[in-house]
């Protein structure tokens, strides 16, 4: 088994010969050494990117808006995720961000679970009827795992997820009024004595 | 009365760095400091009368064991190379994670003696390699197998009975990745588990030299004497594979500098010195003569730096015994003036080391800020201005825009990744072919080409939208950012003009290791020494914290 210590110096090393620069390497070492922890597929979807790379064009956008379509060639999913990461402040006004036609989705999908944790917000991700979740790169939450990733999404939706509960309040109600169970009732003796402060303040 | 940490751009100077000695703060000290409490336990030796075989030593507390797995070969004279290209060695070792099982020996015994090309499990935390000091090793043998002990002198020429040749870690050939195991409160201190492989296998040493002595002569065989034993410690052969690795590391090497300036700070901060607390300085400094006398090296270079460093420990050691007073407030920045006006930079080095000897209450929290979380400092603030990044290359790098990279020597070398090791190597740029392969370490050259470029970028405000149209600038970029935080990140030189000695980051390195005895073979490697003087395993529990002052050959 490859540590994720020669995962990520590979994949870095392999991503400046294919003619990336070092700084673009070493964001690329990083991204797959996280998906590879995670489970995912990383070196193979990035082996594969470097061998069709040599055959056909990829398109490199670099300010990224609200949306964005690519119609000729597909969008290199790399430097569109150093852009993702670099522009993440303004991007982050957008409440959802539109591409069309990524090449290799998963390679992008690295840089969006980083951007998560930077910005300290899940990221939900939609292409092609598949629905992954981003927590702040702990994580990716997915409906399909079990299934190959796609070389290529015609459309892809970023959603960030406003921070918020994922439960009811009427749910948290129920199991707080369960844990106080464990709190002891304060007879008159007990409020005089057992806190440590006095019971005023105004002295 | 407050000090000021000393400037970076002095001390992250090369020629300083190079000067660096070991520490209460060095890595093989903390080691020993941590593991005193620990069972120490040899659990296999299964050695032929020649020596050749397995062994296993451990340390247990509590659930936790380290086990060091030994395997000793027999080699040809001519397979026997220090060198990176060497395929066999005398012995080979790993350290594994808990009890290795006798499936667990087989599955390494045909691994790790193949090193780099063999394939470790997360099991294994550390792999190296060692040859045979023979000239010492034979004599040894030959002396103890007459039921005598070696002779002293040749002993304090060479100083051990192996070297080992490379020491890897964190992930290298399938070795446990570091965040395994980072959360072990017993390695929270950086290269601990190098350390702890490097002081086992000192002890097989022993043991194997002691277990050949008694099979050769068993009537009149006897052991290496305790006392000998422990003036002896490992030897280290370390090329350029170790340089890079602190331009790589940069908040790594910050908080090593760090700790150490944080150190002299606060021992120059302090008004009263207690006699103790000068005796016992005066007493390492006195003590560490022995270290410098004994300090053996072929190389010219080094030869003069020790020269100097003697001449000015005997000038310093008059000026504390003659015209000097601990009770005056604050002796020790006194002392410190003293020095950066009087004596070589390897001397102010020196005894800023030995300063640090009567403070436990300042070193042993500085100790557990050795380690860095690297990734956390990783992300480049795209959303900051190009004018704050300007700002900061004037403010941290001030010293390195003087530089003049139109001139041929100051762009001499470069550096690249051998196809043959995988190792890194330095090469003259205008002679050999590959630098078109170059390695991100000049970190100067590209530090002054990203200032050059801002002064003439125009209508673009923010980081994000400069790097977009400058990608080749990126590293740079995310180091500038960091050195803004980590103000002893950076190396405040140029790693590829033509005088460079990269020893001097070798060395940097090794002192915070805390190795003794630099011994320069070229000026890309040298050899060590490491645990000379160090207390033996079973002298653990209760030992002299200031034993590296001590050793008598």
């Amino acid at each position: 088994m490859k540590s994720l210590s020669e995962i990520e110096t590979t994949a870095k090393r392999a991503s400046k010969a294919a003619g990336f620069s070092w700084g673009e390497s070493e964001e690329i070492g990083k991204c797959i050494r996280q998906l590879e922890m995670f489970g995912l597929p990383g070196i193979k979807h990035l082996n594969s990117y470097f061998h069709d790379k040599i055959k056909n064009n990829y398109e490199n956008l670099s300010l990224i808006n609200q949306s964005n379509s690519s119609p000729s060639s597909p969008y290199c999913p790399i430097i569109l995720g150093i852009g993702f990461l670099d522009q993440l402040k303004t991007l982050e006004n957008y409440q959802k961000i539109y591409f069309s036609n990524i090449a290799y989705p998963i390679l992008f999908l690295s840089f969006l679970s980083r951007s998560s944790e930077i910005i300290g917000k899940k990221i939900n991700v939609k292409f092609d009827e598949k629905e992954i979740l981003l927590n702040l790169n702990v994580n990716i939450y997915s409906n399909f795992l079990e299934l190959e990733f796609p070389k290529n999404s015609e459309n892809l939706e970023i959603n960030f997820v406003e921070n918020k509960d994922n439960f009811s309040d009427e749910e948290w109600r129920s199991l707080y009024k369960l844990s106080e169970n464990t709190f002891v009732e304060e007879k008159d003796s007990l409020k005089k004595g057992a806190a440590g402060a006095g019971l005023t303040d105004n002295d | 009365m407050k000090v000021q940490l000393r400037d970076p751009n002095t001390i992250m100077k090369l020629s300083r760095l190079g000067s660096f000695h070991q520490s209460k703060l060095s890595f093989l000290r903390s080691f020993l400091n941590e593991f005193k409490d620990w069972e120490y336990k040899r659990d296999l030796f299964n050695l032929d009368k020649f020596g050749y075989g397995e062994a296993v030593y451990s340390f247990r507390k509590d659930k936790r064991t380290y086990s060091l797995v030994c395997f000793a070969n027999e080699i040809k004279d001519n397979e026997r190379s220090d060198r990176v290209i060497a395929t066999k060695w005398d012995a080979a070792f790993t350290l594994h994670d808990g009890v290795p099982t006798q499936k667990d020996i087989d599955r390494l015994k045909n691994e790790v003696p193949k090193q780099e090309v063999g394939r470790l499990s997360f099991k294994e935390l550390t792999l190296s390699r060692a040859n045979k000091s023979v000239r010492v090793f034979d004599h040894v043998v030959e002396k103890l197998s007459e039921g005598k002990q070696p002779d002293l002198e040749l002993l304090s020429k060479v100083g051990y009975l192996y070297r080992t040749t490379a020491v890897y870690g964190s992930g290298k050939f399938g070795l446990a990745d570091r965040f395994r195991i980072k959360n072990r409160e017993e390695i929270n201190g950086p290269f601990r588990l190098e350390m702890m492989l490097v002081y086992l296998v000192r002890q097989f040493t022993f043991d194997q030299v002691n277990h050949v002595s008694h099979h050769k002569n068993p009537s009149k065989a006897v052991k290496l004497d305790k006392k000998i034993c422990k003036n002896l410690g490992i030897g280290n052969s370390t090329g350029l594979g170790m340089a890079p690795f602190i331009v790589n590391h940069p908040t790594l090497l910050n908080n090593w500098v760090l700790s150490r300036e944080i150190a002299l700070k606060k021992i120059r901060e302090i008004k009263t010195v207690k006699k103790k607390e000068s005796d016992l300085f005066v007493d390492c400094i006195k003590k560490s003569l022995t270290n410098i006398t004994s300090w053996n090296t072929d190389s010219e270079y080094q030869q003069i730096k020790i020269k100097n460093l003697l001449k000015d420990i005997k000038k310093f050691i008059k000026f504390i015994d003659k015209s000097f007073d601990f009770e005056d407030d604050y002796p020790f920045n006194k002392i410190y003036l003293w020095l950066e006006n009087e004596v070589c930079e390897e001397c102010i080095e020196y005894v800023v080391s030995i300063m640090m000897e009567p403070y436990n209450e300042i070193t042993t929290p500085l100790i557990t800020q050795m380690s860095s979380e690297e990734d956390k400092y990783f992300t480049i603030p795209s959303s900051r201005s190009l004018k704050e990044l300007r700002n900061i290359i004037e403010k941290k790098y001030s010293n390195i825009l003087k530089i003049n990279f139109d001139k041929k020597q100051n762009t001499q070398n470069f550096w690249f990744i051998s196809k043959n090791k995988e190792e890194p190597r330095l090469a003259d740029r205008f002679e050999e072919s590959g630098s078109e392969l170059e390695q991100p370490i000049a970190i100067a050259r590209d530090v002054k080409k990203l200032y050059e470029k801002l002064l003439n970028t125009t209508n673009i405000s923010t980081v994000a939208e400069f790097l977009s149209k400058n990608p080749e600038l990126r590293h740079i970029v995310r180091r500038v950012f960091i050195v803004e935080k980590f103000p002893y990140s950076e190396i405040q030189d140029n790693t590829i003009g033509k005088n460079i000695m990269p020893i001097d980051m070798l060395r940097l390195k090794l002192s915070f290791f805390g190795a003794l005895k630099f011994d320069p073979r070229s000026d890309k490697w040298l050899r060590i020494c490491m645990f000379q003087g160090a207390p033996l395993p079973d002298e653990l529990k209760n030992y002299d914290e200031q034993w590296v002052y001590r050793t008598s050959i």
